[in-house]
Parts: structure tokens; sequence; C-alpha cells
């Protein structure tokens, strides 16, 4: 599609000089985008720029406090969902709401503003979903359907009300690289057909890929706007975060010992709709980083409980730093030398209302801030202040709140305090999600100098540029089960991809995974 | 227009001030109430909360009644600081004075100056055994502590009214469903002369600093704060929460099972059918009216210890029923409720939305 076809056609949607403050920050800031019909126009920004909130406001969530909303030519005031939708404005979120224990139709009956009947509502939905190329199931139930599936579901909801507006909110955080193809490839058909289409997204390949044109925000207010695939990512990145992205560098290094050893894990997950284990193993070293890839809810989550601790399984079958661990809590796996950054910042990684300082006693009452059970407040202010000033942590001292700071910043802290441990195997899950391109940098380098001072790391992401850049060797997490691991430049993008999507089980790929088995071994001995 | 608006940060000023606005709103509805009634409010008002205390009688009451409030409301605050939701601190007490009652009848009219100590020590041990039947079935079981620990309370009331009926009564009592007097051995010494106030209090009083040092200083303390406000934080950092759940509850059964027996050993003298109007309950109140921290609740108790002493006050004074104590409780505590709203969320003047967004645009639109 050529930029020049939408010369003539008069915009569908104008925003002008939009504006939202909330009481700790302004989300818009005069913020003015237009686009038309056909065109897929990009949102682009770092997490905090305010790129949700404006939808959120086209889409009727939330109203401006100042600015207008011209719709095909009239000014409007969108004061719910429900109107955006009798509009013509539908909204794929980030994060699905589907009931989980009901099927596709009835999940897609629930959104509906006029009742529909059933097996209409069906056939309507085989059809729209054949059309565009996502083919669902509408009698299938929802919890047995993976994440890609569940999302071709809340895409088919919006179309089925024809909608002219289309806004999608980092849709391909939780699709396998093969999945995004698809995707593109529905969403250019839309445009065709004459929909506009507002797509969110940090990812810069993406947009150059797909998107006609772009509004960067940065800070809430715009700060530039583009033709995407004139751009580089370089130029498109200096736009979003006003400064250079710097690269992260993995000297080669060579493994050590053994510091974790997981034998064959299989745990059935307590939750009727989580992920179980299934044989899993896996080693990681003294000076190497191992990512883990996968597409969310792969028995991630259920991964990290078990190496935690916080989950307990027979004691042989993880082994840290030698000694046999399976059956250790987490108090006792982190006196063994085992930090953790959980990917649940807030509420987890750290106590919202209390202060860094009391957040740095969480998990460093060992760091001699707690003598025979008391609490020693100048240790705990000398550590986090520490940590603050080594990591960079913006906030208004070692008294600030947990949940004052920005999520980049708290995830700062967080990664500061696990490594400032002195820990001997560090497990780091989503270790820069949601959090802006300077803290992932700085953030991504600390993991990198730590596992030079000859430390195990085991990182698992959904982000797969950022696995590449940081890992000695990659593995697969999907359906519970783990792919044999493979050093990034003995791989690509394509076959990781495969592998998410379930496929290295067969008899073939078992022998390869032995094979890959006896070249680690050769690797370890060499 | 008014709208309710989430603050950036909880307001320190409103966790200080919601206490007092809900006496402020309790007292305004008093005061109305007392209108409707006929009754002359300033009067209805001396009666209530000025009279009680005008003497040194009365301070003594005051005092006397604090005691079981404080310890049962410092025990439940540490606990609901963890997130364990004992309400049935009056089962604790009930316990903790059939046991101290228990050592006090065994000694009888023994002299023995190991009579005051032990029961002292068996009404500790009394609540502590009673507490651990919600830990042990809350730990293993995953029972929800809030039913057990109320449905206890109701099993020690028939435990205590079978024993003064039956094994414990008083041969001598004239059928009275109440145990022998206790004697002197037996009855914690007046701390006030003229007065019936113990040295309960002073053991009150010494254990709300504990209790402060102890959720400020130690790290126990720590983790069963952390386990309060962020549950998944506290698994992360290997808090074990069995652990912390048990602390909880053996906490609170030692201080509500310590005022049972202060209340045996003292005012009441005997083990008798009804020992406590509703302390344990009227507790839940003051630790929440004390922000849950110790040195709060012992301002908690006593205003709720006045709350009961004007409550029988205006019984006696103006004929109102014995439902006027219950009714100011109730009202604290929804005034309570009421304000700690705006801890987390302010009043914000918002102007009509139309004035907004249906202003022209202030400049050329961006065609691209």
């Amino acid at each position: 599609m050529d930029q020049s076809g939408f010369a003539d056609l008069k915009p569908r949607l104008v925003l002008t000089g939009i504006t939202k403050r909330y009481p700790s920050v302004v989300a818009n800031d005069d913020v003015s985008l237009s686009i038309r019909p056909g065109e897929i126009h990009a949102v682009l920004g770092e997490n905090g720029a305010g790129k949700s909130t404006l939808m959120k406001m086209i889409y009727g969530v939330t109203k401006p406090d100042a600015g207008t909303i011209m719709w095909n030519g009239q000014y409007e005031t969108i004061a719910a969902p429900a109107q955006a939708r009798r509009m013509g404005i539908g909204m794929v979120f980030q994060h699905f709401s589907l009931f989980e224990t009901l099927t596709v139709w009835e999940n897609i009956a629930l959104a509906l503003d006029e009742p529909v009947p059933t097996a209409k509502l069906a056939s309507q939905i085989t059809e729209v979903s054949e059309k565009y190329g996502l083919p669902i199931d509408p009698y299938r139930l929802v919890h047995s359907m993976s994440v890609g599936e569940r999302q071709r579901v809340e895409i088919v909801r919006c179309l089925l009300q024809e909608p002219k507006l289309l806004i999608m909110d980092e849709p391909t955080s939780v699709l396998t690289p093969q999945a995004v193809l698809i995707l593109f490839k529905t969403l250019r058909r839309l445009a065709a057909e004459g929909c506009s289409i507002l797509y969110i997204s940090h990812k810069l390949d993406e947009i150059r890929a797909l998107c006609d044109t772009a509004t960067v925000l940065r800070g809430g207010r715009v700060s530039g706007t583009a033709i995407p695939r004139n751009e580089t990512n370089e130029s498109l990145a200096r736009m979003m975060i006003g400064g250079e992205l710097a690269e992260c560098r993995l000297a080669p290094r060579e493994a050590k010992e053994e510091r974790l050893k997981v034998e064959r894990l299989s745990l059935t997950s307590p939750d009727p709709f989580g992920t179980s284990l299934k044989d899993v193993s896996l080693t990681v070293r003294s000076g190497e980083i191992l990512g883990i890839a996968g597409v969310s809810g792969n028995g991630q989550k259920e991964l990290m409980t078990a190496l935690s601790g916080e989950r307990l399984s027979p004691a042989s079958m993880i082994k840290l730093l030698g000694q046999p661990a399976g059956n250790l809590n987490p108090a006792q796996r982190r006196a063994v030398g085992l930090t953790f950054v959980p990917e649940e910042r807030l509420g987890r990684g750290a106590v919202p209302p209390m202060s860094l300082a009391q957040n740095a006693l969480l998990t460093g009452a060992r760091k001699g801030m707690v003598q025979r059970g008391i609490i020693h407040p100048s240790v705990m202010k000398t550590f986090s202040k520490n940590v603050i000033e080594r990591f960079k942590v913006k906030c208004g001292g070692d008294q600030s709140v947990a949940s004052s700071l920005s999520g980049g910043n708290l995830q700062k802290f967080i990664v500061g305090r696990e490594t400032m441990l002195q820990p001997r195997m560090m497990i780091v899950a989503q270790p820069t999600w949601g959090v802006d391109v300077g803290a992932a940098q700085l953030i991504r380098q600390a993991l990198i100098d730590l596992r030079d001072q000859g430390v195990a790391i085991l990182v698992i992401s959904e982000e797969l540029d950022e696995l590449f850049a940081i890992s000695d060797r990659l593995a697969v997490i999907a359906d519970g089960r783990l792919s044999p691991s493979v050093k990034p430049a003995e791989t690509s993008i394509e076959q990781i991809g495969t592998w998410m999507s379930g496929k290295f089980g067969d008899r073939a790929d078992d022998r390869a995974a032995s094979a890959n088995a006896h070249l680690e071994t050769a690797n370890a001995q060499a | 227009m008014l709208k309710l608006e989430r603050r950036a940060t909880p307001s320190s000023i409103m966790s200080v001030a919601s206490p007092l606005l809900a006496a402020v709103g309790m007292l305004i509805t008093g005061f109305v109430l007392f209108k409707v009634l006929g009754k002359d409010p300033v009067e209805a008002f001396y009666l209530f909360f000025v009279k009680p205390v005008s003497t040194t009688y009365g301070i003594g009451e005051l005092l006397l009644k604090t005691t079981p409030l404080l310890l049962c409301g410092l025990g439940l605050a540490l606990g609901f600081r963890a997130n364990v939701w004992n309400i049935g601190a009056e089962g604790q007490l009930t316990m903790g004075a059939i046991a101290g009652g228990g050592v006090a009848l065994w000694f009888g009219d023994s002299e023995s100056a190991f009579a005051l100590p032990l029961m002292l020590l068996a009404g500790v041990l009394g609540g502590m055994a009673w507490a651990a039947i919600p830990a042990f079935l809350r730990t293993r079981f995953n029972t929800n502590e809030i039913l057990v620990t109320l449905m206890l309370v109701y099993i020690s009331q028939l435990v205590l009214s079978w024993l003064v009926h039956g094994p414990w009564r008083d041969p001598q009592g004239l059928n009275y469903p109440q145990s022998q007097g206790f004697g002197d051995a037996e009855t914690m010494s007046i701390l006030i002369s003229g007065t019936r106030v113990t040295w309960g209090i002073v053991y009150a009083l010494g254990l709300a600093l504990v209790a402060w040092i102890f959720s400020q200083k130690t790290f126990a303390g720590f983790r069963m704060q952390v386990a309060g406000l962020a549950p998944a934080a506290a698994a992360y950092a290997g808090f074990s929460e069995k652990r912390n759940i048990w602390i909880a509850l053996m906490i609170c059964g030692a201080t509500a099972g310590l005022a049972g027996v202060c209340e045996v050993a003292g005012p009441i003298g005997r083990l008798q059918q009804q020992i406590s109007p509703g302390y344990g309950f009227a507790a839940i109140i003051v630790a929440w009216i004390g922000r849950l921290h110790p040195i709060g609740v012992v301002f908690g108790a006593l205003l709720m210890s006045l709350l009961y002493l004007g409550g029988e006050a205006a019984q006696m004074g103006m004929g109102l029923p014995s439902a006027i104590t219950g009714l100011f409780q109730g009202l604290l505590l929804f005034y309570l409720l009421a304000a700690d709203l705006f801890i987390t969320f302010r009043l914000k003047r918002v102007a009509p939305v139309e004035v907004n967004t249906l202003k022209p645009p202030v400049r050329a639109e961006t065609a691209a």
C-alpha cells in the first residue's frame, strides 16, 4: 500500500490537543494525530510514554481533560466503550478478558451489545474467522486454547462488529514469530478493505514491516511523526528514547562448574488452567547465561516457582551447587547462594507500601541487617543506598516507598538488590518487561557483568531479541516441556519460533537433543 | 460535580485523622439520636462521657475495663497486620479464664505464693491452646480462621457454662451457676486504693510496649508485616506462612487468655456464666481504631472502655436500653471504615465534561 493512496481520503479519526492528567503524572500532553481509512498507523513509545492512555480515551474507557476527538468529520464525546463500539471502534487489549470456563461463542455473545441467536452467531464466527485467516472453532472451551488462539477470539469478537477502526495494544507480545506473520496478513487484509488500524508497539522491526505511518510518543508528548519504512531502527529509537541505543557486549567466556542442575523434573500444576512441567532437564554453569524463551503461559511461572522453592519437588530433581535442593524452601535455597528476580515486581519482588530500605531487608537479612532477631536499620540503609547509587535508581532516597517508583526504576532496584547479595546462582524472570530502553540496557549489562564474575544465570524472557543478545545458550519452553539448548549463533529466530510452538519433541528431535547433550558434556570437559 | 479519585500515595495525615473523624461522626449521630429520644443531648453527653470518669473510682473503672480491651486488642492487631483474621479473642479470653480459674479452684483455700503466678500462666496457656486449634486447622487443612475462631467462641462459652453448672459449681452457692469465690492468694492486688483496678493494667501497658518493640524492631515482626502487606512477597522472600500464622495466633491467644484470667482473678473473683460483656469482639474495633499500632491500640482501648462506662451510666441515669453501648461501638466502626476510604482516595471537584470536549479546536488539524 502506498502512502499517497490516502491523500485524497478524509481522515477517519482526528485527535487534537488531547491532554490527560493523573494525580502523579501527566499521561498525555497536547497529543494530536489523525488516521485515514485503510491506514495502519503505529503509536510508538516506551512503556509509560502514554500510548495505552491515549487508546483508552479513543475507546471511551477514560475521558480526556482537554482536547477534541473528531470522528468522520464530527466532534464526538466518547463516554463509554459501548458507544465507541456503536461508532465502529474496536479494541484488542494486551490482557485478554475471556472467561476460561466458557466456549468461544459464549464469550463473544457476552461481549455483544445486541443479542444474536446462537446458531447464527456460531456460523458468523466461523465465517469471519476463516475469511481473515484466523480459524477458530466457536464451540471450543477457552481454557483449552493457547494464548495465540485466545487473541484470535478477541480479534474475531471485534471483527464481528465490522469496525471502521481497530486498536491493537501490543498484540505480538504473546505470539510466536510465525504467528506474528499470520496476524500481519490479517491486518493488511483488513486495511485493504478500508478499516483503519491503530497499532501500539515498542518493537521497531514490526512497525517498519507493517505500518504506513507512525506517531512517536515520549513522556506523554508527541516527539515526532514518521513513515516507518523510510526510517531505520536507530532513527525511530532516537525519536522514542531521545538518545542512542547502546549495544551490550557478550564476550565469549568459558563456563565452569555446574551451579544448577535440573533432572527430569515433572510437576503437576495445582491450578487446573496452569501448565504442568513435563520432564524438564537443564544445567547452568558458573559464568554462563542460559536463556529460556517461550510464549507466556507455557510453564514459565511453574518453572520459576519450582526453582525458587515456592513449590517443592523431590530433592534429587534439583541440584543447587551440587547439593540436592528440590525439597528446600526459598529461604534455604537463598542460604545456599541463590537469588531471584521475579516477573511480578510490585507485590512479589517488592512490598509496595514499604520503603526501599525495608525492601532491602526483604531478601537481605543474611547480609548483617538482622542480628539475633533484631533489625539493624543502619546496615539496611547503607545497603539500599549502595543499590540506589550503583544501579542509578531514580527515587527520593532509601526512604521512598516502593510503589512510588516507576516500573523500570523498581526493577533496577530489585535486580540491584539481588545482585549485591553476591549470589552464586541467579534466576531472573522477564528482566526488562515493561522497562524503558535505557534501564533495560543497564539491567542487561548488570547481568552480563555478573556472568563475567563467574555467577551462573538463568534468564526466562519473552523477548527473543534480548535472549539472543545476552544468552550463552538458549532453550525454549513449550507446553511445560523444555527444548534442548543451543548457542544463539548456531540457531535462528525461525528455529526458535518453531520450537516455541512445541515442535521439538518427536523422535528425530529427541536424537538431536541427546546429541546436544553430548555436545554439552564435551563443552564442559573442554 | 464531585468525584472520588485515587491518591498517588496513601495519605498519612488521613490515617491519623480518620479515627478522630470517626469519633466526631459518632458524637454527632449520638447527638441527633438523644434529641430524637427526647433527651437533652448536652446532659446525655455529660452523663455518657464525662460523669463516669469524674471520680477516682470512675477512673479506676475506666482502667479496669481498658485492661482486657487493650490485651485483646494488642494480640488482634499483631495478627491483623499479618493477614491473620482471628475474630475469636472472646473465646480465647474465656478459655484463659477457665484455665486460670481452674488453677485457683485447685489451690482452694491455700495461702501459697505460687497460686497467682500459676493462675496467670495457666490463663496464658489456656488462651494459646484455644488459639492453637484454628492455627493447626489453617496450616494443616487451610481452614478459614475467621469461621473457626468465631465458632470456638461459642464452644468456649458452653464449656464455661457446663463447668459452672456442673463440676465446678459452688456447693454453698444456693445453686447459682458459679464457682466458689477465690481466696486472697488467688486474687490480684488493687493498684489504686478506693478503686477496683488491679495490676492487670500495668501488665497490659507493659505488653503494649513489648508489642511495639516486636513489630518495629524484630525480624519476626517485619516478616509478619510483609505477610500482611504482600503475601506473594513473603513467599518470594521465603518467609514461612505457617510460622506467621502460628506466631500471630499464639500471641493473641496468650494476651486474650491473660485478659480472661485478669478478669476472674480481679473484679469478678470467681468463675461464673458470663465473664465478659464482649471485650474480645469490641477489641476488634479497638485494633482498627488504633491503626493496628500498639500505641494506637492503647488509646483505642481507653475510648472503647469509656463507651462501656457511658453505656452503663446511660442505662442507669436515663433509663436507656443496654443496646446503647453496642450502638455507639457500631457507629464508631461504621464511621471509621467510611473515613478510611479517604486514606487512599480523595474527593475532587470536576467541571462538567461538556465544557472540555465541545470546545472548538484551538489550532489547525494535523493532516500528515
